[in-house]
């Protein structure tokens, strides 16, 4: 039996279905940033099954890049969830209503 | 790539992926991600991507979790009670989980090309095609995201510090 | 098909054991050497039913070192302690093992057997991206001391857990760069290219080695590799005075072996690394594959000794970078924190990207490489 892409390409939804389920159900902010980095590698594993299918290597260069970016984002985000939890007291997305009417 | 290994890391994956969602303690989850990110990186050397899968474990597993497992133990996070979101999310999150996975089902699980019916150029995937191509016609991408990345480190580290304490002036003394 | 399997299952497992035997004896390399180097005598009591004494031989502390410390420490009571993550606590010594064992798969011992008309790489995992996979698998080893740190539910092995955690992540990164000059240098991530590279003289008697174009990067590599295993001077993280024993404090028995044996295989990790890139592996000057070849003077030899003569050479060069490591532990003393944090970052970091640009450099003008 051979694999096709097209198998690849279902654990990669499923990945990123799991990944949304994470952000959507849990309220703890560092699990859900958690699973928003399970939908990047989903993408990631998409996109080099798609180069390899075709050959090219920029399936590849754009992986690069996502694995900079979320590195980035990775960075200023947990920055943003230290100075919140100093101001206050919890990670629980519940109790960030500040903005709420 | 051989239909036992795929099984396996496709298995261990989608294992540790449930395992980040449904997990109590933080540092549980974070160890079902390196799991689930170090069979990605597998399943990424498998189909000939080698130096992007070494990449994968080299930046995502070796750095950016250990910055994950820092800000951990800066807040000292300890496992908690999972509260129960309440019922309108629960239901909101049910119908739109289910939509995205049909959704992405339908259109991505759709060609029938088997893996070994492409072949690929002899250096795909090394760390040279990589560079030519990087450097080559992605270069002002590649300049961009180094401009990014030192934002990113500026702002983290302003954000994240505390403030300043203020200074101490001794007063002037008048000579007599 | 199955006899592949066969060679590679035993190349891992020769490797393997070669690896632990080195590390128990560099354990008895430390205890001995460290004595001579503090003039006093060492462990020298031990002995089985007094036999050595009684043919009048010295006793060298073998039995002492080899047979009853590891009796000692499996058959001591392994416990966790209370309101301590038992998952974790146990996982730790294994992820901290672990990555330090594996990296050993893509080491080149020795050059190509041929076996009837078999080709045997003295090479367990003769992949072309070695390079990197050793960067990779020196970045997991990061998390065995993060939660054995962690897990053990104690405030002074988590201080060094953390201390060793962003140790290790910092000296990394001049690892990583001592490690990309040399890719620039030999052009390949191939290890087993790179120690071929190696061979042949310049001026008929200067051989080829890596010390010789990249003498910054050894001293790079020497530093950083000493602070990864987080030996003296760099032992912070597990500082006798300061933190009982740091990060593997609330760890006893087999699991406190696992972590010691960490710290050895490591020494020998360095050791092998420096080898590979700087002084040539398995390459013995003036040796190429059909005998030694001096100037115009050839002395012929059977390829089959040629090889075992790269593999005795390979183990000596390895042997004797494990005691220049011994040897720094016992003289330096140890660094402070912010001192070691500086010599990283503010050192290392800069010192590894120039010497990284003129090395780009020096390559493509010699080269003409301008593609």
């Amino acid at each position: 039996m051979m694999i096709s892409y097209s198998w690849l390409m279902g654990l990669s939804a499923a990945i990123f279905t799991i990944g949304v389920a994470g952000v959507l159900l849990r309220r703890n902010i560092l699990v859900m940033f958690m699973s928003i980095e399970l939908m990047l590698n989903a993408v990631n594993l998409a996109f080099v099954t798609l180069a390899r299918r075709m050959g090219s290597m920029d399936g590849q260069v754009i992986v690069f890049f996502v694995m900079t970016v979320a590195a980035a984002e990775a960075a200023v985000g947990l920055a943003i969830i230290i100075s919140i939890f100093r101001n206050r007291e919890t990670v629980n997305a519940d109790e960030l209503n500040l903005m709420k009417w | 790539m051989p239909v036992a290994l795929f099984i396996f890391l496709a298995l261990v994956s989608i294992i540790s992926a449930l395992g980040v969602v449904v997990q109590k303690s933080p540092i549980h989850c974070l160890l079902a991600l390196i799991m689930t990110l170090v069979s990605i990186g597998a399943l990424f050397i498998a189909l000939d991507a080698v130096t992007v899968g070494f990449l994968q474990i080299i930046v995502y597993v070796g750095a950016i979790m250990v910055l994950f497992l820092f800000v951990i133990w800066l807040l000292n996070l300890q496992a908690e009670p999972v509260p129960a979101a309440h019922l309108g999310l629960k239901f909101f999150a049910t119908i739109a989980v289910a939509g995205v996975a049909a959704e992405l089902f339908a259109f991505m699980a759709r060609t029938k090309v088997a893996l070994g019916a492409v072949t690929v150029a002899a250096g795909y995937g090394s760390i040279d095609s990589l560079a030519q191509t990087l450097f080559g016609q992605y270069l002002m991408a590649f300049e961009t995201t180094s401009i990014l990345l030192l934002v990113a480190v500026i702002g983290a580290v302003a954000v994240a510090r505390r403030a300043a304490p203020e200074r101490i002036v001794a007063p002037k003394q008048e000579t007599p | 098909m199955a006899i592949d399997l066969l060679i590679g299952a035993i190349k891992a497992i020769v490797i393997l054991l070669v690896v632990l035997n080195l590390s128990a004896i560099l354990l008895w390399f430390e205890r001995k050497g460290s004595a001579l180097i503090q003039d006093r005598v060492g462990a020298n009591r031990a002995a089985i039913f007094g036999v050595g004494k009684r043919l009048g031989l010295p006793n060298l502390g073998l039995q002492n070192t080899l047979m009853a410390d590891p009796l000692k420490l499996f058959t001591k009571e392994d416990f966790v302690p209370d309101g301590a993550d038992k998952f974790l606590h146990a996982l730790g010594p294994f992820l901290a093992l672990f990555p330090v064992l594996v990296t050993f798969a893509v080491v080149p011992f020795g050059d190509v057997f041929y076996i009837g008309n078999h080709t045997v790489e003295l090479q367990a995992a003769p992949i072309n991206a070695g390079a990197l996979y050793i960067l990779a698998t020196i970045g997991i080893g990061v998390y065995g001391v993060a939660l054995g740190g962690w897990a053990s539910n104690n405030r002074w092995a988590l201080l060094g857990g953390v201390r060793a955690t962003a140790q290790m992540i910092s000296y990394e990164i001049a690892m990583g760069l001592a490690i990309i000059a040399i890719v620039i240098t030999y052009g390949t991530l191939d290890l087993q290219d790179i120690v071929r590279q190696q061979g042949g003289v310049w001026f008929g008697f200067l051989p080829r080695w890596g010390i010789f174009l990249q003498p910054v990067a050894f001293v790079m590599l020497l530093t950083a590799g000493m602070a990864e295993s987080k030996r003296v001077p760099f032992d912070l993280p597990e500082g006798e005075s300061e933190l009982i024993a740091g990060y593997f404090t609330e760890y006893s028995g087999g699991k406190q072996a696992a972590f010691m044996l960490t710290d050895f295989a490591e020494v020998v990790l360095v050791a092998v690394l420096l080898t590979l890139f700087f002084f040539g592996g398995w390459q013995v000057p003036w040796l190429y594959s059909d005998g030694f070849h001096f100037g115009s003077h050839a002395l012929q030899l059977p390829r089959a000794l040629v090889v075992i003569m790269g593999v005795i050479a390979f183990w000596i060069k390895v042997v004797l970078f494990c005691w220049l490591q011994i040897l720094i532990r016992w003289t330096l003393p140890r660094f402070r924190y912010d001192q070691l944090m500086a010599l990283g970052w503010k050192g290392l970091v800069p010192l590894g990207l120039l010497n990284v640009l003129v090395t780009a450099f020096v390559v493509v003008l010699a080269t003409g490489a301008a593609r």
